[in-house]
């Protein structure tokens, strides 16, 4: 019975993060519920071809996987202090339909996101956590062996175990800068929106959608927080252009030559309207920041042009609180336009030479300005370099062409 | 930490090199790779190498010498040449191998080189 099977499959994806959300917040064992969870979902795949799916498949599941992690505990002889857990898992079984059981993701983000948790572990962890993910997929978004990235999720696991993190969501003196770092981690999920630097490379690869759905889960899950839904505005405004930022034949075509008929106009107005819900709430930051230099851009679609100086002054609020290399970058991009290629020239200059080795919008910006300036053979030289460190054939190819 | 990159590349990639529409995308490509490794400090060596019938196996099973015209093995991909990087960490040696041209039409294996 195939019924049977995909019957699984969907209640698996659809209620995966908040069945492991919430086994884990009881038993303080990411792994352990992840365990439990992967048994449950075996068991199903074994059980409802024979017996039929059951009316709430999320309740059999949930009650399945809470009796492998009582018995596991039984089995390995719990301490005394999981015996309390023990006992509230067990009571639990009743009720175990989604709407009766809370939805512990936030807390899961926030114990993702815990500054005690290696930087480089954290979205990687969520997108396994909340996402289900399986560990060779998030290993080739993030260019890293599986088994690296196995070890890391492994190692993270066991350190939320033994360090006791709390699956809880932050005292309001600290909620600001721990949903900071929430963000963050999606955000890395995401990857590069810098594609108004010619030639723009992104680091990740295949995540867009996924971290949409994390960005759209703490937008609405913590609906007064303006940065989440800054957040989600810049990411919509990024995934609006994706079909424009290559021609019908693959070449790749930067923001400033996109078919605007190709942008989707649905994701533009959605960003537009949380941005603007994100404003009224009255507190600047990052994400917001980066959302309204995308809803520049964005006007193009009305305007036929893009606002340069609004630009240029959102970059430097921007790197007054974010002054990554990204950010710098872009603003050298964004002041070429405003002013003239001397002035992103200048801008470019500033930035440190042995932070940028390997910082492929950097050159390929270079290159362009140095073109504009009529300055041919440094340019072909900074447009070596960005060649030599893009990964995408598409953006290597247009690069060829400009070097041209 | 030094590692070997092994770029493999296909029939068709190795055509471009001499194919007058396609060999200055090709040899840019690898020259701007070479130059931005070179620049970044990581290069240790390397080379291109020519195509696979140029090669000559030698075999010698049990003794007996067999000498053959063309590569060890005749498979899809083909080793077109190899770079030698020092970085500090696997991590590293991948971001450099996803650079690699043949990474996006063949293959850009990463070997951790033996300590000697």
């Amino acid at each position: 019975m195939r019924d049977a099977g995909q019957a699984a499959e969907l209640a698996a994806r659809a209620s995966y993060g908040r069945l492991l959300a919430y086994l884990a917040a009881r038993w303080r064992d990411v792994a352990r519920a992840e365990d439990a969870l992967g048994d449950a979902l075996l068991a199903a795949l074994e059980t409802w071809p024979r017996t039929g799916v059951p009316d709430n498949p999320v309740a059999w599941l949930l009650t399945a996987a809470r009796r492998r992690l009582v018995d596991g505990a039984r089995h390995a002889g719990v301490a005394a202090a999981a015996e309390a857990d023990l006992k509230v898992m067990l009571d639990e079984r009743a009720d175990a339909s989604p709407a009766a059981f809370p939805d512990e993701r936030l807390a899961l983000l926030f114990v993702c996101a815990h500054p005690a948790i290696d930087e480089a572990a954290r979205t990687p962890l969520m997108l396994q956590t909340v996402l289900g993910l399986d560990a060779a997929r998030i290993a080739s978004a993030f260019l890293v062996a599986p088994a690296t990235m196995s070890q890391r999720l492994v190692r993270v696991k066991a350190k939320i175990r033994e360090a006791g993190i709390r699956f809880e969501i932050p005292a309001p003196g600290e909620l600001t800068a721990r949903l900071d770092a929430v963000l963050e981690t999606i955000y890395a999920a995401y990857g590069s929106g810098w594609e108004d630097v010619a030639g723009a490379d992104p680091r990740r690869h295949g995540l867009a959608e996924e971290a949409i759905w994390l960005g759209r889960l703490v937008a609405r899950l913590r609906p007064d927080e303006p940065e989440a839904q800054g957040l989600l505005a810049l990411m919509l405004h990024c995934e609006a252009r994706r079909a424009a930022r290559r021609d019908a034949a693959g070449a790749y075509v930067p923001l400033g030559f996109q078919d605007l008929r190709r942008w989707s106009r649905p994701m533009i107005e959605e960003a537009e309207e949380v941005l603007a819900g994100a404003a009224r709430l009255k507190a600047a930051g990052r994400f917001q920041l980066e959302a309204a230099i995308q809803s520049v851009h964005a006007q193009r679609v009305r305007t036929g042009e893009t606002d340069w100086e609004a630009v240029t002054l959102l970059y430097e609020g921007l790197l007054r609180h974010a002054p990554t290399m990204g950010a710098r970058v872009a603003h050298a991009a964004a002041l070429g336009e405003a002013r003239d290629a001397e002035a992103g020239l200048g801008a470019l200059d500033a930035i440190p030479p042995d932070e940028v080795a390997t910082y492929q919008p950097y050159w390929a910006l270079r290159g362009h300005v140095l073109t504009a300036l009529g300055r041919a053979a440094e340019a072909g030289e900074a447009y070596d370099r960005a060649i030599g460190l893009s990964e995408d054939p598409a953006v290597r190819a247009f690069l060829l062409g400009r070097r041209a | 930490m030094q590692y070997t990159i092994l770029v493999y590349e296909t029939q068709a990639e190795l055509a471009a090199r001499t194919d007058p529409k396609r060999k200055d995308a090709y040899w840019g490509a690898y020259r701007a790779y070479t130059t931005a490794l070179r620049e970044a400090g990581v290069m240790v060596g390397g080379a291109g190498l020519e195509p696979p019938p140029t090669a000559t196996t030698v075999r010698q099973p049990g003794g007996k010498r067999r000498v053959q015209d063309g590569p060890f093995a005749d498979t899809k991909e083909q080793l077109g040449g190899y770079y030698v990087i020092d970085v500090p960490d696997l991590d590293r040696a991948l971001e450099w191998a996803a650079r690699c041209p043949s990474a996006a039409t063949g293959a850009a294996e990463v070997r951790p080189n033996l300590r000697m």
